[in-house]
């Protein structure tokens, strides 16, 4: 389907409302699920999309037709993403001293459901970078060469941070078993 | 054993959940009708146009724009190009009346003279980024190109606010990428990359200095009306510093930290020029009692490079040490000025003129002793440059405020788990320091009774009449040893009992877990706060620990009137970053720098006498005789005297400052042990900075002045300064 997919984006580029409406019935549920395990909290998942979608009509200049569809979109996510991060901690601070820290997501940091347990405590262990990798490759969907595309860095450093996280998964395991 | 990618993989099988189903459709529908608007709207829209409808926003966006820069400490390019964004739209936005196209050249010159690639997709010949920062440098989603025009459109509702944002961190990002982005296992050589980043940095400088002139030279405007401006683009400045500080701090484990630093150009100006006695006789500054740029040097040289000339205020490397000047008398000026004038170790033709001011000690010298537990978490998501980099460098800071009675232990959890340092007197830096530095993230988060040891330490440190706290410092890893939330609530509550308090610090997000910070800091008596910044660092942890740093004056400036009789020539060095005009010295409204109890400030003065053979001005041909009153001065008592000193204060809470003057006479005072540790630490800063007016004084000249005068030196930052002239030494001649 990339063939068909790629007439699509270019159809769309080039204004095609059509094309436009089927690539994004197409691809939002992906979308979706990449913004979950990116974000890992159901509700900010939503919102990314939601920015995802938004921003797609003046985005799809930029396609090219020179990767996969999935490749470009899902940079375009890991970006949002990114930008996400980025402005929710500098919405964040606190203000004067010790005192003023806002609890604005007591509810949220508690009603996560049983099962999501191990996997917040072990994505949350690793740094972004690794969550981020691991977010793109962990559903079998992307080769370690088309992370790399998408993350913007070699394929030698998605395998490498992929054996990181094994690493790390892996010495978690052993020290809450261990004890 | 399992691979436990598989369990990962399983898990987010099992967890994924699928999306809403109306926000799906409303999400479609939303973007279906940007994508029309979009097509529709394309031809004609000219960035331009966009530009003049978002002023009313702009001032607003700004403000957005610097905190979203302090929270990316990595970004110093980013900084950069934003405070010359910043500048622009400030000198516009509070210009609006005149016509505002010169500024907007300013600021739109910095897209296209940056040379950089377009957003999106990476071209074929774009260099990938370094794995820890691709995450920051690449482009953010409302980057879209134009940048302007189509990221307001996408938002639609907040239009002019996001756009300041975008046109800070689209440009920025841009830069970084271009810098930082060579995979670190391939030291390219400069290439094409290097120089266009190089030509942006010129450009950038040049808008910079354009924009510098024309906040100097706004006509018709008031003091009143012109300073607030100036005190914000400081306040940018200040912003960057904050920036730059982070970065470093986080560069012990970043390789590629010699090319960052090549970014902080922007954090300082030009040293100050020779100015003419009898052209210019007035110098007027704000103090300054940072030490920033002292630890910006430190960590780039600890690292093994010379930190770039750009990256060092020697003001603040000369006030990074404690002085002992003579203490203000009871009841008097919160602070008295001592002035010494000697020869210069780097010149025997001209003078050095030393300033100290020595803020009055704190009247809570009799404070109880504080003992503080740092309880550490150490786990593998600690390991990002504003994370355990940063919280080591703000508990240096704090550290460094501790009175020699406090006493600090280190309790690590995951990874280096249990008891990094036993109880240590605060006066032992040499001890504590090290240990802060031993810290290394790495491993899961332990199941170790990180807390409960952390509480048995306290105790056993606490005593009649002290000050007891944990300080626990994460990024939301809260598995100190005991799970359940509620459960260590009630840990904690009990220990609240025993009279230790607890702090929380949070660090770093992602998965900061703040309600549970803000419980356990509720109930074990104590704080919490988020340290994005060192900045915000200093703040919690220095400014606010327990009262021990009381702001005793507020705006402190400085004047110096030389008097052409005596003095041909003069040049203050450092401080090129306080500099203010002559009428703001009277001004109340122009904010300067504060000095807090037990503070000591030192501005040093190159003076170089009339007839002197350093006299660099030749006289002028026609003006000479008509510029030269040397007969009223003369004529006044202060005929020997080199200079006259004034010094505005205001007291905390106070909105008009009072005045102290001094007179300057050449034999006011001999430069003992205290100024020729300064001196050597101005003539370090002017060798890092490349000065011209060190002549052929060198590093070893430095530290031998530095060596004969380190004092008693109670906590080693001298002996530490020592070791770095001679790394620096070192380096030089690598070079």
């Amino acid at each position: 389907m990339p063939g068909a997919d790629r007439d699509l984006a270019r159809a769309a580029a080039e204004g095609d409302r059509e094309a436009f409406a089927a690539l994004l019935h197409l691809h939002y549920d992906r979308i979706f699920r990449l913004c979950f395990r990116l974000t890992g909290r159901r509700e900010e998942a939503e919102d990314l999309t939601q920015d995802i979608c938004l921003a797609l009509p003046a985005k799809l200049k930029s396609f090219r037709g020179q990767a996969r569809v999935t490749t470009w979109l899902y940079r375009i996510a890991v970006n949002a993403a990114h930008d996400r991060r980025r402005r929710d901690s500098s919405r964040t601070k606190a203000a004067e001293g010790w005192g003023d820290w806002e609890v604005n997501r007591r509810a949220t940091a508690r009603d996560t459901a049983a099962g999501l347990d191990w996997l917040q405590q072990s994505m949350g262990a690793l740094p972004s970078d690794l969550r981020d990798t691991v977010a793109l490759t962990v559903d079998g969907e992307m080769t370690h060469a088309e992370a790399a595309e998408v993350l913007g860095v070699s394929e030698g450093t998605v395998s490498w941070r992929l054996s990181e996280v094994r690493k790390r998964l892996r010495a978690m395991w052993q020290e809450e078993t261990g004890r | 054993m399992t691979d436990p990618f598989d369990d990962l993989k399983r898990a987010f099988e099992r967890s994924t959940p699928e999306p809403d189903v109306e926000r799906r459709k409303a999400n479609l529908a939303r973007a279906q009708e940007l994508f029309d608007r979009v097509q529709g709207a394309e031809a004609e829209q000219r960035r331009t146009d966009d530009r003049t409808n978002t002023w009313a926003g702009i001032e607003q966006g700004v403000r957005h724009m610097l905190n979203a820069l302090t929270s990316r400490p990595v970004l110093a390019a980013a900084g950069v190009v934003a405070v010359v964004g910043l500048t622009a739209l400030l000198v516009t936005a509070t210009r609006n009346a005149a016509p505002p196209s010169s500024v907007v050249v300013a600021d739109a010159g910095v897209a296209p003279e940056l040379a950089v690639s377009p957003a999106g997709d990476p071209g074929p010949d774009r260099p990938a980024p370094a794995p820890a920062d691709e995450h920051q440098a690449e482009p953010g989603i409302v980057q879209a190109e134009p940048p302007a025009t189509s990221a307001r459109e996408v938002i639609g509702a907040r239009p002019a606010l996001r756009e300041a944002t975008v046109s800070a961190d689209g440009e920025a990002s841009e830069v970084v990428v271009t810098e930082v982005s060579r995979p670190p296992e391939a030291p390219a050589p400069p290439g094409r990359a290097e120089q266009s980043f190089n030509t942006a940095i010129a450009a950038l400088e040049r808008q910079r200095e354009s924009l510098r002139r024309q906040l100097e030279g706004l006509p018709g405007q008031g003091v009143d009306e012109a300073s607030p401006r100036e005190g914000e683009v400081r306040v940018a400045a200040n912003a960057l510093t904050v920036d730059r500080f982070s970065l470093l701090a986080a560069s012990p484990s970043e390789p590629r930290a010699s090319r960052v630093s090549n970014t902080e150009a922007f954090a300082n100006e030009d040293a100050s020029p020779v100015k003419v006695a009898s052209e210019e006789p007035v110098s007027t500054f704000s103090i300054d009692v940072d030490t920033a740029s002292y630890s910006v040097v430190r960590s780039s040289l600890t690292n093994g490079y010379l930190p770039a000339p750009e990256s060092v205020r020697i003001e603040e490397l000369v006030n990074y040490f404690p002085y002992a000047y003579p203490a203000p008398d009871e009841g008097g000026a919160p602070f008295r000025p001592t002035v010494t004038v000697s020869e210069t170790p780097w010149n025997r033709d001209t003078l050095l003129m030393h300033i100290g001011i020595q803020g009055r000690r704190p009247a809570t010298e009799d404070r109880p002793p504080l003992n503080l537990v740092f309880l550490v978490d150490t786990s593998g998501s600690m390991n990002q440059p504003n994370k355990l980099p940063l919280l080591v460098q703000s508990f240096r800071l704090m550290v460094g405020q501790l009175d020699p009675a406090d006493e600090v232990a280190i309790v690590a959890y995951a990874g280096s788990a249990g008891r990094v340092l036993d109880p240590t007197p605060a006066g032992e830096r040499g001890v504590i320091l090290p240990a802060l530095d031993r810290l290394h993230a790495g491993g899961s988060t332990a199941g170790a009774a990180g807390i409960q040891l952390a509480y048995r330490v306290a105790r056993n440190m606490a005593a009649e009449g002290e000050v007891t706290r944990v300080i626990l410092a994460t990024d939301g890893d809260f598995n100190v040893g005991i799970s359940d939330p509620d459960q260590l609530e009630g840990f904690i509550a009990r220990q609240r009992d025993s009279g230790v308090y607890l702090s929380v610090l949070g660090f770093g997000r992602g998965n900061l877990d703040d309600a549970t910070m803000q419980a356990l800091a509720q109930n074990g008596n104590g704080q919490a706060a988020y340290i994005d910044t060192l900045a915000e660092a200093q703040k919690v942890l220095v400014d606010q620990l327990s009262g021990t740093l009381f702001p005793i004056a507020n705006d402190v400036k400085i004047q110096v009137e030389f008097n052409p009789a005596t003095v041909a020539e003069y040049r203050l060095i450092g401080y090129e970053t306080r500099g203010l005009r002559r009428e703001d010295f009277n001004n109340d409204r122009v904010d300067a720098g504060e000095i807090g109890a037990g503070h000591s400030v030192t501005a040093i003065y190159e003076v170089t006498p009339v007839g002197s053979p350093a006299v660099l001005h030749d006289a002028l041909r026609y003006a000479g005789r008509a510029a030269e009153p040397p007969v009223a001065a003369e004529s006044r008592a202060g005929s020997r005297e080199l200079a006259f000193l004034r010094l505005r204060y205001k007291e905390p809470g106070e909105a008009t400052s009072e005045l102290i003057e001094l007179p300057i006479a050449r034999d006011i005072g001999q430069a003992v042990t205290d100024q020729r540790f300064a001196a050597a630490v101005a003539g370090f800063g002017q060798l890092l900075r490349e000065s011209a007016y060190t002549g052929d004084w060198t590093w070893s000249d430095a530290i031998a002045l530095a060596v004969a005068n380190t004092g008693d030196d109670r906590f080693g930052y001298r002996r530490e300064a020592v070791t770095l002239m001679r790394l620096a030494e070192s380096l030089a001649e690598a070079e």
